[in-house]
């Protein structure tokens, strides 16, 4: 299956996303990662609020498969959370990039996002982890 | 078919490449003498002659079956249906370890199953997991799980001093390392009021005994209450027999609800295996420790068991997990599923009862002799405390001269109860046993 891309993404190594609308960015896990993952089942998102450094684990995503950590791209403070993912979990599997955001956070140091991915970087990185049997 | 682990070629080649000569020059360190003591053991007897010796040497111990039992202090002596070890005794279920490929073992899972909705309907919990080795680790995994609630941010935990001191020094034990203060023992004076005074923004959880360790009842209406405005979980220990009677953690609103399970069909057995049951709030159970079995149905509609959130232990989450128990207490659980159906609602009830009626006749008939004192007016379920005119190690000495094993020296643990004794009275103590103890700690008042 092909791997999408959002142009309008930021990408880190471990497979999150971030897409910046003025001081705010929203954050999700990418298409490669719900593929990965299979069925989510529940995401356990942080309190408003709360706030993270850049690399730090902020939630939990869970599958059939797995339960594995969700790590902030740029460092921030959560000012919102998807309260739809609680009832529906597989909006992360049907839309990753839209409907299946986990977080809104007001960006701490917007050069912190110099150190993500482009999306067709991304792609390339993300199909070559495919290649080599997963992530 | 013979095991052999390895060729006398194979041991050679190894000798050779570390440079040795031959095994036993591996234990050279070992001083000469001690190497190869000479073990001087009595001659063959036969398998009639041994059994008669083992058994004069059993009989030279003192059990509950031939000694009057008063002593309880977390661990019970309370009678157990003889359909509890027929069933415990079958193969199928003695011989499971807690199972690894979950879904094929039906049989394992539907019992653990069966355990974790009668514990939920016990404590009036919404979910209970597979169990625990016992009350204490149980407690401390309550404390973890509270810590992870507060996603690590709080760092406080407020313990009642009335918890048994064991579970206490448990909680400390297994959280050492994790960067947590418990506090809230130091003294007895801290009463409950007290304990909620010291639950602020930065702690995790409040934990109660109920009946606490000195065998007091409680009232607990508006802690859960005070507790939760700070945004801290309820966690309440109790015993499990007691909820025949008394009201349960789950209308008390705790969040988490746990204790030693071993009334429940397991014997004293000198203290282990026993059985730590654990239940919460659902709305935690993604943080909640051990295994859970759940009910389904498979494709065509049957019902089936499956262990469910197994993506949250070690095997998959790795130093992540919630906790590193995968493992369960599966015999001791089945024995309290088969104890707690056996009796039923109206027999739990009614151990109760007998455990209440005939702790307060023993307490009434004792706090009637001039040497000792008993409190009457706390309420109390099973156990009582009662000051003894001498040294608590002194009074037991003299009553198993009458066969009667005495009550829990509270000196031990707590410096402003000595000479104080904890007795425990429950169905297993007859009306002429407790009139026993009595006449006799009478006599060794004055001996």
């Amino acid at each position: 299956m092909a791997i999408k891309v959002d142009p309008r993404c930021r990408y880190t190594k471990t497979h999150e996303w971030v897409r910046v609308e003025g001081d705010y960015g929203y954050v999700g896990i990418t298409d490669f990662a719900q593929q990965q993952l299979s069925d989510i089942v529940y995401v356990e998102v942080p309190e408003i609020g709360d706030t993270f450094s850049k690399g730090e684990v902020f939630g939990v995503v869970e599958s059939v498969k797995a339960a594995s950590d969700c790590y902030l791209p740029v460092a921030g403070e959560i000012v919102a959370v998807n309260e739809e993912l609680e009832d529906s979990p597989d909006l992360v599997n049907r839309d990753p990039y839209g409907d299946g955001w986990f977080v809104k956070i007001l960006i701490e140091d917007p050069e912190e996002l110099n150190d993500l991915m482009k999306p067709e970087a991304y792609r390339q990185y993300a199909e070559r982890a495919l290649q080599e049997g997963g992530h | 078919m013979t095991y052999v682990p390895h060729t006398a070629a194979e041991r050679r080649q190894m000798l050779d490449r570390i440079g040795v000569q031959s095994v036993e020059d591996l234990f050279s360190v070992v001083p000469e003498r001690y190497r190869f003591p000479e073990v001087i053991l009595p001659k063959p007897l036969s398998e009639l002659e041994i059994m008669a010796e083992l058994r004069e040497m059993s009989e030279s111990n003192m059990d509950t079956q031939h000694a009057a039992c008063f002593l309880g202090a977390g661990a019970y002596n309370h009678y157990i249906p003889s359909v509890v070890d027929h069933i415990l005794s079958r193969s199928e279920f003695y011989t499971a370890y807690t199972p690894y490929q979950p879904e094929v073992s039906q049989g394992t899972l539907q019992s653990i199953f069966e355990y974790q909705s009668m514990i939920c309907a016990l404590t009036k919990m919404d979910v209970c997991n597979a169990s625990h080795y016992d009350g204490a680790t149980a407690m401390a995994e309550a404390v973890i799980m509270a810590h992870s609630v507060a996603r690590g941010k709080r760092r406080k935990v407020v313990i009642a001093p009335t918890v048994h001191p064991e579970y206490r020094q448990t909680v400390r034990t297994y959280t050492q390392g994790m960067g947590l203060t418990v506090t809230g023992d130091e003294t007895l004076e801290n009463d409950l009021e007290a304990l909620v005074n010291l639950v602020d923004e930065d702690t995790a959880c409040l934990i109660v005994q109920n009946p606490d360790f000195l065998g007091r009842v409680h009232d607990l209406s508006g802690v859960a209450d005070a507790v939760h405005a700070k945004k801290a979980l309820l966690v309440i220990a109790c015993d499990p027999i007691s909820l025949g009677l008394y009201k349960a953690p789950g209308d008390w609103d705790a969040d988490i609800a746990l204790g030693e399970g071993q009334p429940l069909g397991s014997p004293l057995s000198f203290g282990g295996p026993y059985l730590g049951f654990f239940a919460c709030k659902e709305e935690y159970v993604r943080r909640m420790a051990g295994r859970l079995v759940g009910q389904t149905v498979d494709t065509q509609g049957r019902r089936g068991f499956v262990l469910t959130l197994a993506t949250r232990e070690q095997h998959i989450r790795r130093e992540r997990a919630t906790s590193n128990i995968c493992t369960n207490q599966g015999l001791n659980a089945l024995a309290a599923a088969v104890y707690l159906a056996a009796l039923g609602r109206c027999g739990l009830a009614r151990v109760a009862q007998l455990c209440y009626h005939k702790a307060h006749y023993a307490a009434q008939a004792i706090s009637v002799l001039d040497a000792y004192d008993v409190d009457l007016a706390t309420p109390f379920f099973k156990e009582f405390i009662v000051r003894c005119p001498k040294p608590v190690a002194e009074i037991n000495r003299g009553l198993l001269d009458y066969e009667i094993i005495g009550g829990y020296d509270l000196g031990q643990v707590y410096p402003e109860l000595e000479q104080h004794m904890l007795l425990c009275v429950t169905e297993m103590n007859s009306a002429a046993q407790i009139a026993d103890l009595v006449e006799a700690l009478e006599e060794v008042a004055h001996d």
